[in-house]
């Protein structure tokens, strides 16, 4: 049965069967993540790897879970503007303590 | 757009936004928690790597345990979300039943916490010892703390629930309180991947 949004300029929201696929996608994908970490072979890609696979999960938790991909584009702004400022503090900080510098 | 109201919707609220005032509040104090977070992470990739005296990271940390607490709080966030839609379709029983699951696995992730915690003391990691110790129990514990708030708040929700508090009207409530697990959630999708999978492997 799908549940519709509160709220004008939005999506219904999906059944509960969509929500436990993307339960058993954050599963597996944290199983890969483990899988890979005893992967020796690929110790020079682990920066990469892991970081996009850990940006996959945070993105399908916010857009499924937190329903922003359904709800008012506003809320998106909200989150998505904390991250941008969140990113850019981490950024100025690490920048700031010659973290890229040294490696 | 759909508009027959139905159990568990809330009336459109009249806003100049259009917009419920709690949800847009809940929304920019996720934001702000973003900055918080943000802000102990980069804490610790500044001074990662700069401890002069053991343990270190690759030392310490144990990943099949984490991996284990980190399914768990993932699935908590599964049981979350299908109590909400629980709630908005006026299935009370059900709502309850996941609820109470979330809360479970909430508390069985800090339960982790507490012995991961307690195995570090043990093996000579306090927030005294070096500069990963502060970092770390500093960003791992407010996360755990925020856990704990998540948890007094799942519980408050399935007591309310049986006293007819909590009810398919006013379904927000559940959905403000899960957006704020989700968040949880997140954060430490972050946390598993930055501190537990690159720190160990990269020393």
């Amino acid at each position: 049965m799908q549940t519709k949004a509160p709220q004008d300029k939005e999506r219904a929201y999906p059944p509960p069967l969509t929500y436990v696929k993307v339960g058993l996608l954050l599963g597996f994908i944290t199983a890969v993540e483990v899988g890979i970490f005893y992967v020796q072979a690929l110790r020079g890609a682990f920066i990469p790897i892991f970081l996009v696979l850990s940006a996959v999960k945070f993105a399908l938790v916010a857009m499924f879970y937190m329903r922003l991909r359904f709800d008012s584009r506003l809320f998106s702004w909200l989150f998505v503007g904390g991250l941008l400022l969140a990113a850019a503090v981490m950024v100025a900080l690490m920048a700031l303590f010659q973290v890229f510098i040294r490696g | 757009m759909q508009h027959s109201p139905s159990i568990g919707h809330v009336a459109e609220p009249e806003t100049t936004t259009g917009l419920d005032h709690r949800k847009l509040l809940i929304w920019t104090f996720l934001g702000s928690e973003c900055l918080f977070f943000g802000s102990l992470i980069a804490t610790y990739l500044v001074y990662q790597g700069q401890s002069v005296v053991g343990p270190f990271p690759k030392d310490i940390l144990e990943i099949p345990v984490t991996s284990v607490s980190t399914f768990v709080l993932l699935a908590s966030s599964l049981m979350m979300v299908l109590a909400v839609t629980a709630i908005e379709r006026g299935d009370m029983r059900a709502f309850r039943i996941w609820i109470l699951a979330c809360a479970i696995m909430g508390s069985t992730f800090l339960g982790f916490q507490v012995y991961e915690f307690n195995a570090f003391v043990h093996e000579g990691l306090t927030p005294r010892t070096n500069l990963f110790g502060s970092t770390f129990f500093t960003l791992t514990g407010f996360h755990g703390a925020h856990v704990t708030v998540g948890v007094i708040w799942l519980v408050s929700l399935f007591a309310g629930s049986l006293r007819g508090r909590v009810n398919p009207q006013n379904s927000l409530m559940v959905d403000i309180a899960a957006l704020y697990w989700h968040f949880v959630d997140v954060v430490w999708i972050v946390i598993f991947t930055v501190i537990y999978l690159l720190g160990v492997s990269l020393g």
